[in-house]
């Protein structure tokens, strides 16, 4: 288990005045304080590590954002910032003597505007929300993580959120143009707007994928995009795992991007056939989903030439979708796979390192050995085309020795990422779930210079503590 | 200005160079080339740091789409790499030495693109530099060597410090070494060249341009007066770049939609984007003064309405998002253009101007008081005794 840091003792004596704080700055029910109601928010999709905070706070507006902060900053209060709680790092994960602000209500979409293609929203708005209220209009939002019906804007800008259409459209980071912006004073800061590259330091770039380590974000202006004419997907089955690696480097070569290049291992590809019945082929040891774009024309060669690429590699087969409900019915078991694994295993860990993708081979095979040192059934599904892992690591939560075993057997699985040149978390975020492995990617200089950057937004260190920078160190958070 | 020039031939070098600085309490000026330094506010520093000694691609897999080169290394040496294998920088870095006036210095170097994150047309559709910095290597202002990000396309891991150090102009660091992503560089390309009235209407075309789903590369305006590679403005322009088939079927369809137009295929498109990523039909003269606004698209045709009205000319790209002026080097010229800057909500950047105007005037929006306090914050972070590139961005910081 990984560690947190104690309480301030000095917090918890004053728990009830500081909740009526909070009362008087978001009146009704948007402070939780009851024990009961704060269930719900002691835990995120990283369920293993659960503590209750001190009280959540829902405002519904900067203004309130700002006055709790100003407060909160005012009495020493760590804070713990909330969207929807889907992060699989322990992002939102509370600690014993912190408040929750908790993003969901601030939940409208400000402007839309199609000739200058963005639209503002509030953190609240969820990531399929905002390509809701403008695919009418033939646009969309890009980044599709996996969670997207539930996470939150606020969110994915947290994170930097990616999924599997970013090889084309790029990650969070590469569709924002603006945010409002509380600091830990509690003053509202605006970084960008409706315009390209804002002048002054790149503010914008920095606060995506903090992990709430900077300030809090209220409010969005992102980029939306005009849909292509149509999409379609196919699928390619190959015998080894090392084979389908050498088909995603090909594809890459040859100058044509799909817009998604989705692989899965054996044990993936039969978790998920017995979940969607998506008509995977059970013989194969790897499996490729590949998405391309344009016209119905377009599509066709687009999907003629990556099939002729996949026939050079005696694939076991391939299925090109002939139209867009059976490329859907392709997308049904990946799009499910993380339910897929949970339903022949108790618990699952959902890892996420990224390698260069000729590594992908190796880091498999070193996967499949450490599974059988472990005795532990691992499922790998993943974005290949940018070498974005997701190993699932099965393992039985009520059994204390599954679990630390599952925790070892992740934490090596990234260290090995690390090792062939790639990284701890391309999309999750750090957490605390990959916090003390932090020391395997920098060396001590850089994360103290990570760490003073930290600080020049947050010298106090309330802001999501026990999160991202290991506890140790030369400059150790306060209190620590 | 600078009097002594420092280049040292490695990362080391350039660490103990900055080390020397900081324990002298002496500041640096940091460079590349040497081809932007005109731009923001002049530097006061004895000795000039340059990085162009640190050459050369040391690392580079087409089909990963990864290159990295030590910041020295000229972006057109990059450029050539990565043509051999059908690739190129999705964020089509600008070569902006006609426009600055510095012809004689030689060519832009990926440290200084970098540094100063100014993108070409392709911004657009594809990414501004900063979002193409997978990794960075730079010395602080400390003198420690230092790494961010990494070699892969998906990284999340801590702070990304590479989009901080990107367009931070040398205040916060030396960059030493640069990690990029890189594209398929598309089989043909074409451009529709479409006449229009004024401005107002120039943007409504690339509007409709850009909110169609063709896939549009560029999507830029010249003005009345203005000339490029055998095309005359008045005339919006829409780039297609992808394989053969896609680049003749979506030409067709764009023309369809926006009648009036003539293909401009191949060569000469790829002059015409070049002329308008390089900003060469302003022709600024020299004592003219350039600057640079990013704007909400459709702001643009009221601001450069006001341009016009300061006596400065200026062309349009990124769908009217960015517009480039040149105009008399004087502070009612400034005035106008910080004045439609604030006034559309967008913010502007002095690429060239006398020294006596840049170090009297903001070269960038000022901050709010909270976000500049935060800036100054960020910089002690970095570079705690000031010595990188002081002044450049802000009176003082």
């Amino acid at each position: 288990m990984i560690a947190l840091p104690p309480p301030k003792p000095e917090v918890l004596a004053r728990r009830d005045e500081i909740v009526a704080g909070l009362r008087a700055i978001v009146p009704g029910d948007g402070v939780i304080a009851e024990p009961i109601r704060l269930r719900p928010y002691e835990t995120d999709g990283l369920s293993a590590y659960r503590q209750p905070p001190m009280a959540v706070v829902l405002p519904s507006s900067t203004e309130q954002v700002a006055a709790v902060m100003r407060f909160l900053h005012g009495n020493g209060v760590r804070v713990v910032p909330r969207g929807a709680g889907t992060s699989l790092s322990g992002g939102a994960l509370p600690l014993e003597d912190s408040v929750v602000i908790g993003l969901m209500r601030m939940n409208r979409i400000l402007d839309v505007s199609f000739p200058d293609r963005l639209a503002v929203v509030e953190a609240g708005v969820t990531n399929l929300g905002i390509t809701k209220a403008v695919e009418g209009e033939g646009f969309f939002y890009a980044p599709d993580p996996s969670s997207q019906l539930a996470c939150m804007i606020g969110g994915n800008v947290m994170m930097n959120s990616g999924g599997a259409h970013c090889l084309k459209y790029g990650v969070t980071a590469n569709n924002l143009l603006g945010l409002t912006f509380v600091t830990v004073e509690g003053e509202v800061v605006e970084i960008g707007g409706g315009h390209l590259d804002a002048a002054g330091y790149d503010y914008l770039g920095l606060i995506t994928g903090s992990e709430g380590q900077l300030g809090i974000v209220t409010e969005v202006t992102v980029r939306i995009l005009r849909s292509a004419e149509g999409q379609r997907a196919m699928l390619a089955a190959f015998r080894s795992t090392e084979v389908a690696g050498e088909v995603v480097d090909a594809i890459m070569a040859s100058g044509v991007i799909p817009v998604a290049l989705e692989f899965m291992d054996r044990p993936c590809i039969h978790a998920c056939e017995a979940f969607a019945h998506a008509g995977y082929p059970l013989d194969a040891e790897a499996l490729l989903i590949i998405e391309v774009e344009g016209s119905v024309e377009e599509q066709d060669a687009l999907l003629e030439s990556i099939r002729a690429i996949c026939d050079r590699f005696d694939p076991i087969s391939t299925r090109v979708a002939a139209s867009a409900e059976e490329s859907l019915a392709i997308w049904k078991g990946r799009k499910g796979a993380f339910g897929a694994v949970g339903r022949i295993s108790p618990d699952y860990l959902c890892m996420d390192g990224t390698i260069p993708t000729g590594e992908l081979p190796l880091v498999l095979r070193r996967i499949g050995e450490m599974s059988e040192a472990y005795g532990l059934k691992v499922a790998n599904v993943f974005h290949a085309g940018d070498g974005n892992l997701h190993p699932l690591i099965m393992f039985d939560a009520n059994d204390p020795d599954s679990f630390r075993k599952a925790e070892e057997f992740g934490a090596d699985i990234l260290k090995l990422c690390v090792e062939v040149g790639g990284c701890l978390t391309g999309e999750h975020g750090v957490g605390v779930e990959k916090r003390d492995l932090m020391g395997v990617q920098f060396l001590p200089p850089e994360l103290e210079q990570q760490r003073r950057v930290k600080e020049a937004f947050d010298p106090g260190w309330l802001l999501n503590p026990a999160k991202v920078f290991p506890l140790q160190g030369a400059l150790a958070p306060a209190g620590h | 200005m600078s009097g002594e020039r420092l280049a040292p031939a490695d990362e080391a070098g350039i660490a103990a160079a900055v080390r020397a600085a900081r324990e002298a309490g002496t500041p640096l000026m940091v460079e590349g080339s040497g081809t932007r330094q005109g731009m923001l506010r002049p530097v006061q520093a004895a000795r000039t740091l340059s990085t162009r000694a640190l050459t050369g691609i040391v690392l580079y897999r087409p089909q990963e789409m990864v290159i990295a080169a030590r910041a020295g290394t000229p972006v057109e040496e990059i450029e050539a790499a990565l043509q051999e294998r059908g690739q190129r920088i999705n964020a089509e870095p600008p070569d902006l030495r006609s426009l600055l006036g510095t012809e004689a210095l030689p060519p832009p170097t990926i440290g200084g693109t970098v540094a100063t994150n100014l993108s070409g047309p392709r911004r657009i559709a594809g990414a501004a530099v900063r979002d193409l910095v997978l990794g960075l290597r730079f010395v602080n202002g400390a003198g420690e060597v230092l790494r961010s990000g990494g070699r892969v396309h998906k990284n999340v891991t801590g702070l990304d410090l590479c989009k901080l150090l990107s367009g931070s102009h040398g205040t916060l660091g030396v960059v030493t070494e640069v990690t990029l992503k890189v594209a398929p560089a598309g089989e043909r390309t074409a451009t529709l060249a479409i006449p229009v009235a004024d401005e107002a209407a120039g943007v409504a075309v690339l509007s409709a341009g850009l909110t169609s789903p063709y896939g549009v590369t560029g999507a830029a305006m010249l003005p009345a007066g203005m000339e490029a590679a055998g095309v005359a403005g008045p005339v919006a322009l829409l780039r297609l770049e992808d394989v053969a088939a896609s680049v003749a079927y979506r030409l067709g369809r764009l023309a369809a939609m926006l009648p009036g137009g003539r293909a401009v295929e191949e060569e000469g498109s790829r002059a015409l984007w070049r002329a308008l990523r390089d900003a060469t039909p302003l022709a600024a003269a020299a004592g003219e003064g350039v600057w640079r606004l990013s704007l909400r698209p459709s702001a643009a045709p009221a601001a450069v309405a006001a341009l016009r009205a300061a006596g400065c000319r200026a062309l349009l790209d990124w769908g009217g998002g960015l517009v480039l002026t040149a105009g008399p080097a004087t502070e009612a010229s400034h005035a106008a253009v910080a004045a439609a800057a604030r006034g559309t909500g967008g913010t502007f950047t002095l690429l060239r101007a006398p020294e006596s105007l840049r170090a009297a005037r903001d070269v960038l929006p000022p901050e709010a008081p909270a976000l500049a306090a935060l800036s100054a914050r960020v910089k002690a972070a970095l570079d705690p005794a000031g010595i990188l590139n002081p002044g450049r961005m802000w009176a003082g910081g």
